[in-house]
C-alpha cells in the first residue's frame, strides 16, 4: 500500500473536505481578484512534470523499493531510504548521484516525499534515513491553498491531543492566530475537536501515518524558523498576460535580415578571438586573484598603469570598440593622434558621448560648446564631415536634444574605425607599446603560501577616491590645453601633404 | 485606409481597449515640448521632430509605415486615426485574423535566410575540456533573501539587495562590508552600481528607483542624500545605469520600461509594448550603445531603441515568463532564462532564436543568466538551488554547481570575467571561479557552503 489513496482520504476526513470545498467556493469569488495572474499562468507548471516522476517512483514494479520499518514503537508501512531514492533517480533520470541528490532534495522541499526522522529539515540525505511518499491529497499542486484557518485547526488539534506538544515557534504562531482569527475561534476549536475524534476512531497505525503526513504537509507550508519553504514563490506577478496583445508586424516583416550562416559565423569568430582572454577558459596571468588570493592581476591591469600587459595590448587590436573602451588603450590612441595632429575627431566623439549620457540640465551649454569648438565654420577644432551630415546637425542644433549629434558622431566614429584605427595598428606608437608590454610569469604558490595569501588579502582604494582623482586630472588637462594655435596646426598639415 | 493599415496602430489601440490595471496610457507619458523652447530634451532623432503630415504642427513624430510607405504623424493624429478605424465597424476578430496572417508572413521571411543551425557551425570548434568550479567566497550578512546584485567596475566590489530592504555594498574579495543602506520598503528587487563607483541605485515594492551617493565617511547616513529618480505605478523589477551616472534605465511590474535623468528625476523616454510585468532588462554593449533588451511575463523579449522609444525587434518563443535577459558580449545576440526551465539564445542580425539550452532532468525555471567574457559559457541560476553552466556553441551543459540552500535569484559575471557571483534566497552570496591546473591536480568539489 502506497500511502492512502485520495478517495480513502476524503471518506475518512470529511469535515476537512467539506470545509475545503466550502473554502474553494469562497475563494473562487473573492481570491480570484488577487490571484489573477497566478491562476492563469503556469508558474507551477514545472510541478506537473515532477508529479509525473513521483507517480513513476511509486509504481509497484518499477518504482522505488520500500519496506516496513520499525520506528520507535510503531511499524511504518512502505518506508524508503534516502540512498535507494537517489539510486532510482540517478538510474531513471539519467543523472549522476550529486544531481540526483539535488533533485531528490527538491522533491522533499516541495513535500512529495517527507522524512520520518529529523522531520523539520527538508533535505534528502544519501544514507539510510527513512522517507515516505506523501499522499496526493497533500501534494502542492492541489487547488486549495494552505490557509491560516487550516493551520489554526491543525495546531489546535495537536494541542487538544496533548498539552505542550507544540514547538516554541508553533506556540507563537498559535497565539498569533488566536488573536488574528479570534472571531472564528469557536469554529476552529469545533473543527479541531471533530478531527481529533474522527482520528481516534481509526486504527493506531493509520493514525500514526496520517499524523506524519499532516505534519510533513505543514512543515512545507509553514516552515520552521531558519528553514526555507519551496512553496515560497516570491512576489505575485501582477498583470494577467492572457489579455491578447496584438503585435503589429508590418515593420518587422520589412526589417532587413542577415543569413544565419553569416551571423552565427560572427558569433563563433568572436568566441574564438576572445577565447584566450576568458579567465574561465584559459588561466589569466599571473594568476586569478579569486583563486590564489593574490591581486597582482588587478594591479597590473589598472587604468592608469604605465606599462600594460601583452594580453591587454593584444585585445586593443581586436576591434576599435575594445581600444576605446579600455582607458589605457584610449590614452595610447590619443598619443598616436597627437603625433598625427588629428586629435579633433576623437575629441569630438568624446564630447558627443558626454552630451548623450550627460545630465539634462547641462545639455544646452554642452551643445553650444561643441558647436563652437568643432562645427562652426572656422572653429578651432573643426571636424571634417560631409555636407549633408553637417547640414542635418546644424539644423538639429536649433532645437538641441540629447541625440542631436548622433549622425555626426556615427560618421566620425566610422571614419576613425575604418581608417585611423588600422593606421594606428601599423604605427610605430602601437609597435612600441607592444614591445614594452610585459608578460607576467604565472604564479606557482605552494599550499602554505596560498594559506598565507588568504590571510593577507589586500583591500583596494575606494572607487570614490579613484573617481575624484580622475576628475581632478581631467580638469587639469582641460585647463592646460588652452586655445590651439591654428597657424601652427595648418602649417604642420601642409608640411605633411 | 484599409484593414491592414490599422494593424500598424494596434499597439496604441489595444493599450486603450484592454484596460490593463496599473498601466499608464501612452500619450500621458509623452514629454510635452515647451512651446518657446530653443532646447528640449526629447530623446529622438532630429528628423523625427518636425511638421506632422496630417495636422501640420511642429511636434515629435512617430515614424510608421502605411502600406509600405513611411509617413510621419504626430502621436495625437495617430490616436485619432486609430479611433476612427474602430468607428468604421471593423471588428477585433478580423483584425486579429489579419495580424495572425502577418505573423505567419514574418516567420516565413525569417525562415528564408535560415541556412544553417548553430550546432552545425559549432562542429568545427573544438570542445571544451573538463570544467571544475569552486566557491571562493561566501558573503553572509543579509537577514533575508538576496534578490539582486551588481558588480562595480573595479572588478571586486558588489552591491546586493534583499527582501528585508537592506542594500549592502561589499568588497567581495576581502568579504568586508563597506556600506549599508536600509530602504523604506521591502522586496528590493533591483540594484545597480554606478559606472563611476560613487553611487548605487535600488528599488522594489516602493515603485521607485532611488540613487544613493556613496560616501567615504563610514558613519554618514546614506539615506540623507538619497535621490528619488524613477516613479512607476507598480513594483520595480530591474534597473541599470547607462554609460554614465546621469541616466538610469528601469523596468517595472506595470509593463513599461523607462529612461530617467538622475539629477532632475525627469522621464526622458518610456517604452511600451509588453503586455505584462517586465522582469528584466539589459543594455547593449556595442559601440553604438543605443539599444537594450527587456524580457517579461508575456513570454516576449523585446529589443528597444533608446532614442525613439520604439520596439525594434520582438521574440516570442518561450513557453513561460522570461525571468532574465543578457546580451552576448559582442552585442549581436542575447540569452534569456525562463520559468519554462530553458535558456535560449536569440541572434539579432538573423532575427531568430538559434539555440535552446535545456535538459529533461532540468525541470525548474531559470531565474538569472550571464555570459562569460568570451561568450562561450552561459551561467544560469535555477529555482532548484543549482547553477548550470552551458557551452553556448554546442548546447551542452559543462558543469553544475551545488551549494545554495534555496533558489538562486541572481547570477553575474565580474567585469573582467575572472569570477561570477550568485545570490540566493538562502541569504548568502557566493563568488565562484575556475579551478586552476597549476598544481596539476583537478578536484571535484561538492560545495558545502564553505
Amino acid at each position: 500500500m502506497i500511502g492512502l489513496s485520495t478517495a480513502a482520504c476524503r471518506s475518512l476526513f470529511s469535515p476537512v473536505c467539506v470545509r475545503a470545498v466550502q473554502q474553494e467556493y469562497y475563494k473562487m469569488t473573492i481570491r480570484s481578484d488577487r490571484d489573477h495572474g497566478q491562476r492563469y499562468r503556469p508558474r507551477m507548471s514545472c510541478l506537473k512534470k515532477v508529479e509525473a516522476i513521483v507517480v513513476q517512483m511509486q509504481d509497484p514494479s518499477t518504482g522505488v523499493k520500500g519496506a516496513d520499518q520499525k520506528l520507535n514503537v510503531t511499524t511504518i508501512p512502505h518506508a524508503i531510504t534516502g540512498q535507494v531514492i537517489i539510486a532510482w533517480i540517478a538510474k531513471n533520470m539519467n543523472m549522476d548521484s550529486d544531481e540526483a541528490q539535488a533533485f531528490g532534495t527538491m522533491l522533499v522541499a516541495f513535500g512529495y516525499i517527507y522524512p520520518l526522522q529529523d522531520h523539520k529539515k527538508l533535505v534528502l540525505k544519501p544514507d539510510g534515513s527513512l522517507y515516505r511518499f506523501q499522499t496526493p491529497y497533500f501534494w502542492p499542486v492541489q487547488k486549495w491553498k494552505a490557509e491560516d484557518t487550516d493551520y489554526a485547526i491543525y495546531l489546535a488539534k495537536r494541542n487538544i491531543r496533548k498539552k505542550g506538544v507544540l514547538d516554541a515557534y508553533e506556540q507563537e504562531e498559535y497565539n498569533k492566530l488566536h488573536t488574528w482569527l479570534n472571531h472564528k475561534w469557536d469554529f476552529i476549536v469545533m473543527q479541531a475537536k471533530e478531527q481529533y475524534h474522527a482520528g481516534k476512531a481509526r486504527q493506531k497505525a493509520d493514525r500514526v501515518v496520517f499524523d506524519c503526513q499532516e505534519r510533513a504537509y505543514w512543515i512545507v507550508h509553514r516552515p520552521p524558523p531558519q528553514t526555507y519553504s519551496a512553496m515560497d514563490c516570491g512576489l505575485d506577478r501582477h498583470i494577467d498576460p492572457n489579455v491578447e496583445e496584438i503585435i503589429y508586424t508590418q515593420q518587422a516583416v520589412m526589417r532587413s535580415r542577415v543569413k544565419s550562416s553569416v551571423s552565427l559565423g560572427a558569433l563563433v569568430k568572436y568566441m574564438t578571438t576572445f577565447k584566450n582572454h576568458d579567465p574561465f577558459l584559459v588561466p589569466c596571468l599571473p594568476s586569478n586573484p579569486w583563486q590564489t588570493d593574490n591581486d597582482s592581476y588587478w594591479e597590473l591591469n589598472m587604468t592608469d598603469v604605465e606599462v600594460p600587459t601583452k594580453m591587454r595590448v593584444e585585445r586593443w587590436s581586436f576591434s576599435f570598440y575594445e581600444l576605446l573602451n579600455d582607458p589605457r588603450g584610449r590614452a595610447d590612441f590619443k598619443v598616436f593622434l597627437k603625433k598625427e595632429f588629428s586629435g579633433e575627431n576623437l575629441a569630438f566623439w568624446e564630447a558627443a558621448e558626454e552630451l548623450k549620457w550627460g545630465t539634462a540640465a547641462s545639455m544646452s551649454e554642452k551643445a553650444e560648446h561643441i558647436f563652437k569648438t568643432f562645427l562652426a565654420p572656422g572653429a578651432p577644432r573643426w571636424i571634417n564631415i560631409d555636407g549633408r551630415t553637417m547640414g542635418l546637425t546644424v539644423k538639429g542644433l536649433e532645437h538641441p536634444h540629447r541625440y542631436v549629434l548622433d549622425a555626426a558622431q556615427t560618421h566620425i566614429f566610422m571614419l576613425m574605425k575604418k581608417d585611423t584605427f588600422y593606421r594606428y595598428l601599423k604605427s610605430p606608437v602601437y609597435k612600441e607599446i607592444q614591445k614594452k608590454a610585459i608578460s607576467p610569469e604565472p604564479h606557482n604558490f605552494s599550499d602554505s603560501q596560498l594559506q598565507q595569501n588568504m590571510r593577507n588579502r589586500r583591500p583596494s582604494i575606494s572607487p570614490i577616491i579613484t573617481w575624484q582623482k580622475e576628475q581632478e586630472e581631467k580638469a587639469k588637462a582641460a585647463a592646460a590645453a588652452g586655445p590651439i594655435d591654428i597657424k601652427k596646426l595648418m602649417a604642420s598639415k601642409l608640411d605633411r601633404k | 485606409m484599409s484593414v491592414s493599415d490599422w494593424l500598424l496602430f494596434l499597439l496604441v489601440r489595444s493599450l486603450s481597449l484592454a484596460s490593463l490595471p496599473g498601466s499608464i496610457p501612452f500619450s500621458s507619458l509623452q514629454v510635452q515640448p515647451q512651446p518657446d523652447a530653443k532646447m528640449c530634451d526629447q530623446t529622438f532623432l532630429a528628423i523625427t521632430f518636425g511638421p506632422c503630415d496630417s495636422c501640420g504642427l511642429n511636434k515629435p513624430l512617430m515614424n510608421i509605415y502605411l502600406k509600405n510607405e513611411p509617413i510621419n504623424y504626430c502621436s495625437l493624429c495617430v490616436e485619432l486615426m486609430a479611433c476612427q478605424g474602430l468607428a468604421t465597424g471593423e471588428t477585433i476578430h478580423t483584425l486579429k485574423a489579419e495580424s495572425e496572417s502577418l505573423k505567419t508572413k514574418l516567420e516565413e521571411e525569417r525562415a528564408k535566410l535560415h541556412d544553417v543551425e548553430l550546432h552545425q557551425v559549432a562542429e568545427k570548434v573544438e570542445a571544451l575540456g573538463q570544467f571544475v568550479m569552486k566557491t571562493r567566497r561566501t558573503l553572509k550578512g543579509h537577514g533575508n533573501k538576496v534578490l539582486c546584485m551588481d558588480w562595480c567596475r573595479d572588478k571586486r566590489r558588489i552591491v546586493s539587495s534583499s527582501q528585508d530592504g537592506k542594500v549592502i555594498v561589499w568588497d567581495a574579495y576581502t568579504t568586508n562590508k563597506e556600506h549599508a543602506v536600509t530602504m523604506p520598503c521591502t522586496w528590493v528587487m533591483a540594484c545597480a552600481y554606478a559606472p563611476s563607483g560613487c553611487a548605487v541605485a535600488c528599488g522594489g515594492l516602493d515603485n521607485k528607483c532611488s540613487v544613493y551617493p556613496l560616501s567615504l565617511d563610514k558613519n554618514e547616513n546614506l539615506s540623507a542624500k538619497k535621490k528619488s529618480v524613477a516613479m512607476h505605478t507598480n513594483y520595480l523589477s530591474s534597473c541599470s545605469f547607462t554609460n554614465s551616472d546621469m541616466q538610469i534605465l528601469t523596468s517595472s511590474g506595470d509593463g513599461t520600461c523607462a529612461l530617467w535623468d538622475v539629477e532632475s528625476g525627469q522621464l526622458l523616454q518610456s517604452f511600451h509594448g509588453h503586455s505584462a510585468d517586465v522582469l528584466s532588462l539589459n543594455l547593449a554593449p556595442s559601440e553604438t550603445g543605443n539599444t537594450f533588451v527587456s524580457g517579461g511575463c508575456d513570454k516576449k523579449a523585446n529589443v528597444w531603441d533608446m532614442r525613439s522609444g520604439q520596439n525594434v525587434q520582438s521574440f516570442e518563443t518561450h513557453e513561460s515568463d522570461i525571468n532574465s535577459v543578457k546580451y552576448y558580449p559582442s552585442g549581436d545576440a542575447f540569452a534569456t532564462g525562463s520559468d519554462d526551465a530553458t535558456c535560449r539564445l536569440y541572434d539579432l542580425r538573423a532575427d531568430r532564436e538559434v539555440a535552446i539550452y535545456s535538459k529533461e532532468s532540468i525541470i525548474f525555471g531559470a531565474s538569472s543568466v550571464d555570459f562569460s567574457l568570451s561568450g562561450r559559457l552561459l551561467f544560469a541560476g535555477y529555482n532548484d538551488y543549482t547553477i548550470n553552466v552551458w557551452d553556448v556553441l554546442k548546447g551542452t551543459r559543462v558543469a553544475i554547481l551545488f551549494g545554495h540552500e534555496n533558489r538562486v535569484s541572481t547570477v553575474r559575471v565580474s567585469p573582467d570575467g575572472t569570477a561570477f557571483c550568485s545570490g540566493s534566497w538562502d541569504n548568502t552570496l557566493r563568488s565562484h571561479s575556475q579551478v586552476g591546473c597549476s598544481s596539476g591536480k583537478w578536484w571535484r568539489w561538492r560545495l558545502n557552503g564553505s
